[in-house]
């Protein structure tokens, strides 16, 4: 059986193809002020890549912030399902689950059958997403793919605002005044974002195993900066900003 | 989870008497003057059955129902909250305060002409917010008397009679203070039958709420914010005793006959603290889920005054009048009226948040709740107060919560499309689809 999970993400739209539980196909689009259009795109380029047409697809189901606009969707499921419904299929003994995309962090503790026991969600600041590293990578002149390097030749810790993504832009600014290293600086950004996650994480009493997903995961700096602040490790799988739309797809797999 | 049970359901028969008792409270406090009246203002905490002594064309503005109704308006309480703003007073104040003080600095009376200035202001001291309120207000209005009554006594459990002196003591002194003001005669025949109505109103409410334990509830709590609302206006008076008698006998018929609130119930909630006033719609979106919630603390316990009843379950507290205690004086009227009041379960978790989760876990339990829904909210210190130390407890007690950050009068600090997801996706845990 084919099916298809599209997760309409705030800043990207994936979409992935499976046939029964197997990945086949899949897509990442830029959302943009047009994301219904962007995600149609997404979901032909994601079939191309499966080498399916559309009506061989049994069912679509959607996830993500801007679920309710997804094309060719017979239902949708929150972010928290779909994130916790993938992961535990990949990684059976896991119970937490972290997500961190462009606009929202969350964490998740679920059953061994992925059943959410309970959630936490980060509030109206970004500061503990992606988008806010995009900001201090601007804010640095360094590109967002080589500051998780950067972060790791870092010799010393040194704490910054993690309340709020804009205070801490300021500060940045204030450390590169201070002729502190980027390197350092690099680290206490993302020392700032994983203490908002674990905070999250600690709101739900997380336990091991820990799965890392979302787009940020493939930030060696954050993931580094998250391990030492949960005290434990983490595992991240492939592509792990697909892991949302590969929830949905399971969901629609599951009819 | 599938179940679709349909009840029958229809609105409430006393409805529009509701709707007239609050109306003609903001149009008598309008035109007291017109009449040869006076007017005073103060927290919906505050004592206000001792005013009554001073005459029956004595009417008040009750600030937070007032600022909560301004909430509602939009237009007019951004231009409220702009207005306070540019007074330099800061944003994350509390929320009714600020739409009181927009209010009064537009010089803009809700419900139309200009801000109705009062006589004299008859407070309380139940957070830093409330004492500072009307000391702005003096500033902004000035030369109106001012007189406030300290309550921080600590809990009803420590209660002792050196405490209620305390309270007491202040009382007799703002009744000579009243006089001295207004220079009228105090009539304590009028207090004392000010003391009755509020016990019998506020037991009655607390006996509408207990109502709700059935199922379906016969009530949905987007309606009782306008039934309670009337205690908070003047829980004192006969009219508001009255007419919760009125509707606990029509509730109670209600729960007789299985008549809902809401036709699918199959879920059952509780809030907490006052909600986004300008976005009550969340509590029909929570019906497309056919989840109903059946009250909260706030509801319950602002207005309400419980006991213990002999089954361990919460229930009304028993009046004066019930007891079979005959008040005889001011002293003894005051008394009464202080224990009464310092009894309150709102007031209770001002000094603790262990007190407010057993309150919170005993509804879950007695209401047969399914989950909460926890509004953490950044307009208002004083009820915010360790609310997540009630999560951890009722989460620890069984109970799923949901957390959502808004602001009671600002709406500003409110995101409602994300607070629809966070419902989503609590739903969905819980096991339950749309409709």
């Amino acid at each position: 059986m084919i099916t298809a999970g599209i997760d309409m993400g705030s800043k990207t739209i994936k979409v992935v193809i499976l046939r029964d539980t197997e990945i086949v196909g899949k897509s990442i689009a830029l959302a943009g002020f047009e994301n219904r259009e962007a995600a149609e795109t997404a979901y032909a380029a994601a079939l191309d890549d499966a080498g399916v047409g559309m009506d061989d697809v049994e069912r679509v189901v959607a996830t993500g912030a801007g679920r309710g606009n997804a094309p060719y969707a017979e239902r949708d499921i929150s972010e928290v399902a779909s994130d916790a419904r993938a992961a535990i299929s990949l990684y059976p003994t896991a119970r937490t689950v972290i997500d961190v995309g462009a606009e929202e962090g969350r964490a998740i503790r679920c059953t061994e059958k992925g059943k959410v026991l309970d959630f936490a969600l980060n509030e109206k600041c970004a500061a503990g997403a992606g988008a806010f590293t995009e900001a201090m990578s601007r804010a640095l002149e360094v590109e967002i793919e080589a500051l998780g390097q950067m972060s790791l030749a870092s010799t010393q810790a040194i704490p910054m605002n993690a309340q709020c993504a804009v205070f801490a832009e300021s500060e940045v600014v204030s450390l590169l005044h201070a002729k502190v290293a980027k390197q350092d600086i690099a680290r206490a950004v993302h020392d700032a974002i994983a203490s908002r996650i674990v905070s999250l994480a600690r709101k739900i009493g997380f336990e091991p195993e820990v799965v890392l997903i979302g787009g940020v995961a493939h930030n060696i700096g954050f993931v580094d900066s998250l391990q030492r602040a949960l005290e434990c490790d983490v595992v991240i799988p492939d592509d792990p900003e697909y892991i949302g739309a590969y929830g949905a797809a399971l969901a629609a797999a599951e009819g | 989870m599938a179940s679709k049970q349909t009840y029958e359901t229809r609105p409430l028969e006393c409805w529009g008497k509701a709707k007239e008792i609050r109306e003609n409270f903001y149009r008598d406090y309008a035109q007291a003057h017109e009449k040869g009246g006076l007017r005073w203002a103060g927290g919906a905490w505050t004592f206000g059955a001792i005013p009554c002594g001073l005459g029956d064309d004595v009417y008040s503005l009750t600030s937070e129902p007032y600022a909560a109704s301004i909430a509602a308006d939009k237009k007019f309480s951004m231009r409220c909250l702009e207005a306070a703003e540019r007074a330099g007073y800061a944003r994350d104040l509390c929320s009714y305060m600020r739409n009181y003080w927009g209010s009064v600095i537009l010089d803009e009376y809700l419900w139309g002409g200009q801000f109705p200035k009062p006589d004299f202001i008859w407070q309380d001291h139940i957070c830093c917010s409330h004492a500072k309120w009307y000391q702005v207000v003096s500033d902004l209005e000035p030369g109106i008397p001012s007189f406030c009554i300290d309550v921080a006594v600590g809990p009803a459990i420590d209660l002792d009679d050196n405490k209620l002196d305390y309270v007491v003591g202040q009382m007799h002194d703002g009744i000579e203070w009243l006089e001295k003001v207004t220079g009228r005669r105090y009539d304590d025949e009028k207090l004392i039958q000010a003391v009755h109505n509020e016990c019998r109103s506020t037991a009655l409410w607390a006996e509408i709420c207990c109502l709700n334990k059935a199922v379906p509830a016969p009530l949905e709590e987007k309606t009782m914010f306008s039934l309670y609302v009337l205690g908070t206006l003047m829980k004192h008076s006969k009219v508001v005793a009255d007419y919760y008698q009125e509707l606990r006998d029509e509730v109670a018929e209600r729960v007789q006959q299985q008549i809902a609130a809401i036709p699918n119930e199959r879920c059952r909630l509780m809030s907490d603290t006052q909600p986004p006033w300008g976005f009550l719609g969340l509590f029909r979106y929570l019906e497309e889920y056919g989840a109903v919630s059946v009250g909260s603390l706030y509801t319950f316990g602002l207005i309400g005054m419980w006991e213990e009843m002999s089954d361990g379950s919460w229930g009304p507290r028993t009046t004066p009048r019930e007891k079979g205690i005959e008040i005889k004086d001011r002293d003894q009227a005051l008394r009464i009226l202080a224990e009464w009041n310092l009894n309150k379960p709102e007031w209770q978790h001002f000094y603790s948040p262990h007190l407010k989760t057993e309150m919170m876990v005993r509804i879950a339990k007695e209401w047969s709740l399914n989950g909460v829904l926890l509004h953490y909210n950044r307009g208002c210190e004083g009820l915010s107060l360790g609310i997540a130390e009630n999560r951890l407890g009722l989460i620890e007690a069984g109970y799923p919560v949901m957390t959502f950050e808004g602001n009671m009068g600002d709406e500003r600090e409110f995101d409602l499309a994300r607070t629809k997801a966070r419902i989503d996706t609590f739903m969905e845990t819980l096991g339950y689809s749309r409709s």
